[in-house]
């Protein structure tokens, strides 16, 4: 059986679980192969990934890897492309994930398809696109399918893979250290998961009026265990960080549960959260757009409707 | 310096966007054409560096002939002239033909810096910066929410899940911009007017170096096998808040086994 790349997507070690949706989709499509990148690698790195599935683990885990933007990575996976004559590439549909399967495909003559939600036989992948208002089946046709599949999309069941390590060395090209990172800053809020890859995302927006009040947000995503996220009226305000921006410019989630408190719904915020698979708006307007996507919605003031949501939710713990 | 800034035409989001039942790509006629909206902050963050830096302003773009609306947008905005890739040969192209003919259209006009929007509204791919790095082999400074350049040094701050990486190269290089960067401007009448007279040039396939085996949908990497428009969800329970909204919210979320 042919391998099946999967390009692990890691914090500081902790690897993320769109990794574990990963290699349970590769598991179908061949001998899923994970690809560790930079430093963080541990034997309870390598336990999660046999565990589910991984029957090798190529780990690159120098710092030379990490040190510039994107191409070392690309060098690493052309190299064990190269080498391995895997039957597709997998990777996360991150905004850098998706940049390394760009340059992957042009570097190896290949298709890449972004935004995955689903491959099936035949290496036939499901995209959802137009802000998931149209469903599309593609498939590569030349090259190697390098496939961009995005969080919470697919389910992660555990089977174990025998998990062989090899260490690979990756001679990483001068031209791939072109652009150099000198310095990473963390601007993260808590430590709530990441909003990507949350079962539940709690979100603001306009209605939430003022930086500090999207404490009521964060207190409601806290008691679900949350991550929070915000629309773009709020993020533009300065109310909170742009990378929590949820829509057609910032992040598309598909969390089991979505809840919108003071987002009216534009086409540009629905682009980004309407295929989660239940969502929850609160809103003072009933016109809002968003409660035509809504399984439930409240017409009210979230500042009183968030806070005695939360206040029940804790109660019923 | 020698800017040249990326555009691209999207049909409006605001209106209905569909797939072409024939060949299956865009339908470009079904909705109204407007500028990619980041492509706004790309052409914004390269008129700031070119009054801070001097040097001239390059529109590129690759469409149909009504792309032309989106390239004297960007003019009256202040760029000083426009490419138009427009090719019949070229429709269809999928990210990897259209990074190649791109990087030909770059390697002929010549640049210190490209400047594009980090992804479009329609295809949303995020991958065209990153090819045309690649093709071009020049450093990938993308996802930039600030960039500054300092003689042949530029230095960007790259948006990331946690914040953001500190990213230095050296020209000449290609950037990504998120909305996070700058306040596009508004094209002012003088600056519409003036955008009628700049000069646009037209290049074919042939005139751009471009590989016939690369671009179009034939030479595609991949195919769209079906579509169909995604099912409706389906209507559900809105209430009024009676001072007792947030406990009904709450017992729909124990309803779901959400709490």
């Amino acid at each position: 059986m042919s391998e099946v790349l999967v390009l692990v997507e890691h914090v500081e070690g902790q690897i993320k679980k769109v990794t574990l949706e990963l290699l349970t989709l590769a598991r179908k499509l061949g001998a899923p192969s994970a690809v560790w990148t930079g430093p963080g690698y541990s034997a309870e790195a390598k336990a999660k990934l046999a565990e589910h599935g991984a029957e090798k683990i190529y780990v690159a885990d120098s710092a030379d890897i990490t040190d510039y933007v994107v191409a070392p990575k690309v060098d690493l996976l052309a190299q064990l492309v190269s080498s391995a004559s895997p039957a597709a590439v997998l990777v996360a549909a991150t905004a850098e994930a998706k940049e390394i399967a760009g340059r992957l495909a042009v570097r190896t003559d290949s298709g890449v398809l972004t935004d995955v939600v689903g491959i099936e036989e035949g290496l036939v992948a499901d995209q959802s696109i137009f802000g998931g208002g149209v469903n599309v089946r593609a498939r590569v046709t030349k090259g190697l399918p390098i496939i961009a599949v995005r969080p919470n999309a697919s389910p992660v069941e555990a089977a174990a893979g025998a998990g062989a390590e090899e260490q690979v060395s990756v001679a990483v090209s001068e031209a791939s250290k072109a652009a150099r990172v000198v310095e990473r800053v963390k601007e993260e809020k808590g430590a709530r998961p990441e909003l990507t890859e949350a079962a539940i995302v709690v979100s603001g927006g306009r209605g939430v009026g003022s930086a500090e009040n999207f404490s009521l947000i964060e207190k409601l995503a806290d008691s679900l265990g949350a991550a929070v996220g915000a629309s773009r009226a709020a993020t533009d305000a300065g109310w909170y960080p742009h990378q929590f921006q949820v829509g057609q410019t910032g992040k598309t989630v598909s969390p089991q549960l979505y809840i919108a408190a003071g987002i009216s719904g534009a086409i540009q915020h629905r682009a980004g959260m309407q295929t989660a698979k239940t969502i929850v708006a609160v809103n003072k307007d009933p016109e809002a757009p968003i409660f035509e996507l809504a399984d439930f919605g409240v017409v009210g003031d979230l500042n009183q409707v968030v806070p005695q949501l939360t206040e029940e939710i804790a109660k019923r713990k | 310096m020698n800017i040249v800034v990326c555009v691209k035409q999207v049909p409006d989001t605001a209106t209905e966007r569909k797939l072409r039942s024939d060949d299956k790509t865009l339908d470009r006629d079904a909705a109204d054409g407007v500028i990619n909206e980041l492509c706004e902050y790309a052409v914004e963050e390269a008129l700031l560096l070119k009054e801070a830096h001097g040097g001239e302003v390059t529109v590129l773009t690759m469409g149909p002939d009504k792309a032309s609306d989106t390239i004297r947008k960007a003019l009256a905005m202040g760029a000083d002239k426009a490419v138009h890739l427009v090719d019949d040969a070229l429709h269809g192209s999928d990210a990897l033909g259209t990074s190649h003919a791109m990087a030909q259209a770059l390697k002929k006009i010549g640049f210190d810096l490209v400047i594009l929007g980090s992804e479009s509204t329609d295809a949303r791919t995020g991958v065209l910066a990153a090819m045309l790095a690649e093709r071009l082999g020049v450093p990938q400074l993308t996802f930039a929410k600030k960039v500054e350049v300092d003689g042949s040094s530029i230095a960007v701050q790259r948006v990331t899940d946690y914040g953001y990486d500190k990213v230095e190269a050296t020209l000449p290089a290609v950037v990504s911009v998120v909305e996070k960067i700058n306040e596009p401007r508004y094209p002012s009448f003088k600056g519409i007017m003036a955008a009628k007279k700049k000069p646009v040039e037209k290049l074919g396939v042939a005139d751009a170096g471009i590989d016939a085996s690369q671009v179009g949908l034939a030479n595609s990497w991949s195919e769209v096998v079906d579509f169909a428009a995604a099912p409706p969800r389906a209507a559900g329970t809105i209430v009024k808040d009676e001072g007792d909204g947030g406990v009904k919210a709450a017992e729909f979320l124990a309803s779901k086994k959400f709490v």
